[in-house]
């Protein structure tokens, strides 16, 4: 299983491909809607892209509880097969 | 001036013969052509009879950054760049006008259809997870009006006339009742189009609407000329910034002339062909010219709709006849620019505005032989100087839409 900083950089990857946020500004404690001004359709594409990545399943009512990155990071080391 | 009087104080495109207006007016004045061969797979594939179109000469993707122009259609893309060139060339910068009172109203003829053909080929292949959230906000025909709105907070109304090549035209005629009626001192006005693609292709060509002059692109669109084939798909954007003249004044503003008049009408005849008498496109004209009040002596010019097809060409110039009279002097855009369809209209109007700003003229290219039914003076060859005190800008779109346009020197 990958440590935080990887899941955290594979985020920043992706995040930077659809939002245009740079790679070094994605860090844990930042909010995706507040820090990062991703929107709700984005957050969409981002979710099905980590998906892809980290081989989760973040079904929407998740989705909705992922507010900042370390939310995130800690919803794929407790959901990634 | 009057209080309820429109001018034109931004010009901004996006075409085939230039990424700004001043290239593309500039290659009119060349003679270029913007129409080429047409690279795709897809025309081999499904052997198209067209192999041509009058592509961007720029390609927005170069101009706009990665993250933007993949949240865009490319109908909302060269929409985006031609509002922001027009607004930059009208003097405004983040205020100069309250959100309140400014309003957007940008047409296009078919919207974001190369969206929806991509998304729907990523959900058949790939299945819904694969499909864009932002599918309907890309495909949707008053996309480019709301991101400009978007871009420059319009509170006034934004609003996005449908009416295939007449779109854009449209977009400038809904503008001006908006900025007469008193109802905004500002709008951002045009259209935009970018949908050259298989289905489109094929589909117009098998309305036999299309230029098969495959071997000589450059040479496929000539309006008038006896050999026309038909006309040329273009894509692109125009988008004026039209002011009611008293704000515009009171903030000095550079003017480039006077949108006076406007007139619509339609036919009510058959879905694609104009009505053969030119009755409405006429009636068209003559509401421009009353609405503006307008004596149709001093319409100079006329920058026609003429988009190369046999019916088409001559009738408007019959309507030309019965509203204006013998005098005007024609040229058709589409002949160097293909036929842009909802951003033609809008295109055009830049064209026929800077003809007025600087008394000049573009030729007509490709009229090697003119059609004896035409029975007026065609420039061709060479730019013609001539100082304008009116010029009328027609647009006629599948439908029966007949939108005239009339501008006048301020």
């Amino acid at each position: 299983m990958a440590d935080n900083q990887e899941i955290i950089a594979g985020l920043a990857e992706i995040i930077e491909e659809v939002a245009g946020v740079a790679q070094d500004d994605v860090t844990a404690e930042k909010s995706f809607v507040d820090d990062l001004d991703i929107d709700s359709l984005s957050m969409v594409e981002i979710a099905v892209q980590a998906e892809d990545k980290f081989g989760v399943k973040i079904p929407d009512d998740e989705l909705a509880n992922l507010k900042t990155v370390s939310d995130a990071v800690n919803y794929v080391q407790a959901n990634a097969k | 001036m009057s209080a309820s009087d429109v001018v034109v104080t931004g010009l901004g495109a996006t075409t085939p013969l230039g990424g700004g207006v001043e290239e593309t007016w500039d290659g009119f004045l060349a003679g270029r052509s913007g129409v080429s061969a047409l690279e795709a797979e897809w025309v081999e594939r499904f052997d198209l009879p067209v192999k041509i179109a009058a592509q961007l000469a720029v390609d927005p993707t170069e101009v706009l950054p990665r993250v933007e122009a993949r949240r865009l259609d490319r109908s909302e893309q060269v929409a985006l760049i031609a509002a922001r060139q027009a607004w930059q060339d009208a003097g405004f910068g983040d205020d100069g006008v309250e959100p309140e009172r400014l309003g957007v109203v940008v047409g296009t003829g078919i919207g974001g259809a190369t969206t929806l053909l991509h998304q729907d080929d990523l959900l058949e292949q790939n299945g819904l997870r694969k499909v864009s959230p932002l599918t309907v906000p890309m495909l949707m025909p008053n996309g480019p009006a709301a991101h400009i709105g978007l871009e420059f907070s319009a509170r006034a109304g934004v609003h996005a006339p449908v009416s295939a090549c007449a779109s854009g035209a449209e977009g400038l005629a809904w503008a001006w009742r908006l900025l007469q009626s008193g109802e905004a001192d500002v709008v951002i006005a045009g259209g935009a189009e970018a949908c050259i693609a298989a289905i489109t292709m094929a589909g117009f060509a098998q309305s036999r609407t299309m230029s098969t002059r495959n071997d000589e692109p450059e040479r496929a669109s000539r309006p008038w000329d006896v050999d026309r084939d038909g006309f040329v798909l273009g894509e692109g954007a125009g988008i004026v910034v039209l002011e009611r003249e008293e704000f515009a004044r009171a903030r000095g503003a550079r003017v480039y002339a006077r949108l006076a008049g406007v007139g619509m009408t339609a036919d009510a005849h058959h879905i694609t062909a104009p009505d053969p008498e030119g009755t409405w496109q006429a009636k068209a004209m003559e509401a421009a010219m009353r609405s503006g009040g307008i004596d149709p002596a001093a319409v100079g010019h006329v920058n026609a709709h003429a988009t190369s097809t046999q019916v088409g060409d001559v009738t408007e110039t019959v309507a030309v006849r019965k509203a204006i009279g013998d005098h005007p002097v024609l040229t058709a855009p589409k002949s160097a620019l293909g036929h842009l369809l909802g951003a033609a209209g809008a295109v055009e109007s830049i064209i026929t505005i800077l003809a007025i700003h600087h008394g000049v003229i573009p030729p007509t290219a490709n009229v090697d032989e003119l059609d004896p039914g035409v029975s007026l003076d065609v420039v061709t060859d060479e730019p013609r100087k001539m100082d304008l005190e009116v010029a009328i800008n027609d647009s006629f779109g599948f439908g029966g839409h007949n939108v005239a346009l009339a501008f006048s020197s301020a």
